[in-house]
């Protein structure tokens, strides 16, 4: 599984770290019965306190996305089918791309699209919170 | 032992002659976390960590270190035989090789792990007949560190321990702090180092002369303090932020921007009441949270 952290992008580490997991698990990256690296593997791997990680497993398996099983690391769940959120995805990204060239056709440039955006979502969310 | 904090001083303070190099700092460093301490050289970085080892006994106040009262001379021993300390100055023993000062420092702890000493010396590739004298800057950290870590030690505590090292000495003295955290180890770095404080910790204490000026998790920076800059169309209306969790607050024209705390979007939704045409916020790094709470005036940053 290839995980990248951001110290700096606002986000706790933990967050970003639930994000791309679940990301990766609802768009098949990760399968169901598929393996994670240990917490002490992960923590090792991306230099980041193994309390990070422990808090992000411990969300994901909350969640139901993933099992946390003691001193074998972490296994994607296989009890609910992640086929529609994928689905729904790729739907909600076409979705985006007409919206963009909309825009783009009206004369508005990439940098104010993300702008906007960016402050769309920092507002509709406390602080910019992000689930 | 599982108490939440390992390290709790109370107006812990220290006085060289006239001078006051630790003033009645309460540091508080709780269990089974990595610690980042950061401060300007002069700060009181190392005068409290001698304190906390019982290396210097403080000139007032009074601290607790994994249980034990800090002043009792009996129990400050005993806690330290579950300390391990690595220096910013590793020269001593110059004169023993590799294997005879492990051989040495071993001899002292019953607990001493022979498997981490075997994985650290393969891992940090530490030539056993040479002198230490003779070893680079970054290999002796790293010899000091396996002396530490070998001890299973319920707390590590490091001044500055990147200080002079190569990039990627740097990277596996932080996979070796990680893999002692998650041992078990709560582990307590100074360090100048901003960005690599900024990824490996989980907490941060800044002190500025001799003061705690902020005590804080690296998720709340990240989560709640932000940079925002505000825009108006007209003078912008007089401001008070009194009672705002809000720094260094800046007005220039038609602008005014600031370091958020906490509550940003309630800061935000205040100034588009009062008139904001425009509202920019960013996350603020570590190094920017530093810059500003060692600022003079450095009020209200928590």
């Amino acid at each position: 599984m290839l995980l990248t952290l951001n110290p700096s992008s606002g986000q706790p580490l933990y967050v970003q770290l639930i994000q791309q997991i679940r990301h990766a698990i609802e768009t098949g990256v990760l399968r169901p019965g598929e393996g994670l690296p240990g917490i002490r593997t992960l923590a090792e791997q991306l230099v980041v306190s193994p309390n990070t990680v422990v808090k992000a497993y411990s969300e994901l398996e909350h969640e139901g996305l993933i099992e946390v099983r003691h001193g074998s690391g972490a296994y994607v769940s296989g009890k609910r089918s992640n086929k529609p959120r994928a689905e729904r995805l790729r739907n909600a990204q076409d979705r985006v791309r007409t919206l963009i060239d909309k825009l783009q056709r009206d004369g508005i440039s990439e940098e104010e699209i993300q702008r906007l955006v960016d402050a769309e979502l920092f507002f509709s969310t406390p602080a910019g919170r992000k689930r | 032992m599982s108490n939440r904090w390992v390290i709790e001083t109370y107006d812990l303070t220290k006085r060289y002659g006239k001078l006051e190099a630790v003033r009645k700092l309460n540091l508080r460093v709780g269990a089974s976390r990595i610690t980042g301490f950061l401060g300007r050289n002069g700060a009181g970085k190392s005068s409290t960590i001698k304190m906390l080892l019982g290396i210097s006994r403080p000139s007032s106040g009074s601290g607790v270190v994994l249980g034990r009262p800090m002043d009792n001379a009996q129990q400050s021993r005993e806690s330290r035989r579950h300390i391990a300390y690595v220096a910013e100055d590793k020269q001593t023993y110059a004169y023993m090789t590799v294997g005879q000062i492990i051989a040495f420092t071993r001899s002292f702890y019953g607990d001493w792990d022979l498997n981490i000493e075997q994985r650290l010396l393969r891992q940090f590739a530490l030539p056993f007949p040479r002198k230490v004298k003779a070893l680079s800057k970054g290999m002796r950290t790293k010899l000091a560190l396996l002396l530490a870590l070998a001890r299973r030690p319920e707390l590590l505590i490091l001044d500055e321990p990147s200080e002079g090292l190569d990039p990627v000495s740097i990277e596996e003295l932080l996979q070796a702090l990680i893999t002692a955290a998650a041992d078990g180890t709560t582990v307590f770095f100074s360090s100048h180092q901003i960005a690599e404080v900024e990824r490996v910790a989980d907490h941060v204490c800044i002190i500025d002369r001799g003061r705690l000026v902020l005590e804080t998790s690296l998720d709340r920076i990240r989560q709640d303090y932000r940079h925002v800059t505000f825009g108006f169309s007209t003078e912008p209306p007089p401001v008070d932020f009194t009672g705002e969790s809000v720094a260094s607050v800046r007005i220039d024209g038609r602008q005014i921007a600031m370091m958020a705390t906490r509550n940003a979007d309630a800061i935000i939704a205040r100034l588009q009441r009062l008139g904001a045409t425009s509202v920019e916020a960013a996350p603020v790094s570590l190094r920017e949270v530093f810059l500003a709470a060692v600022k003079e005036e450095s009020d209200a940053l928590v």
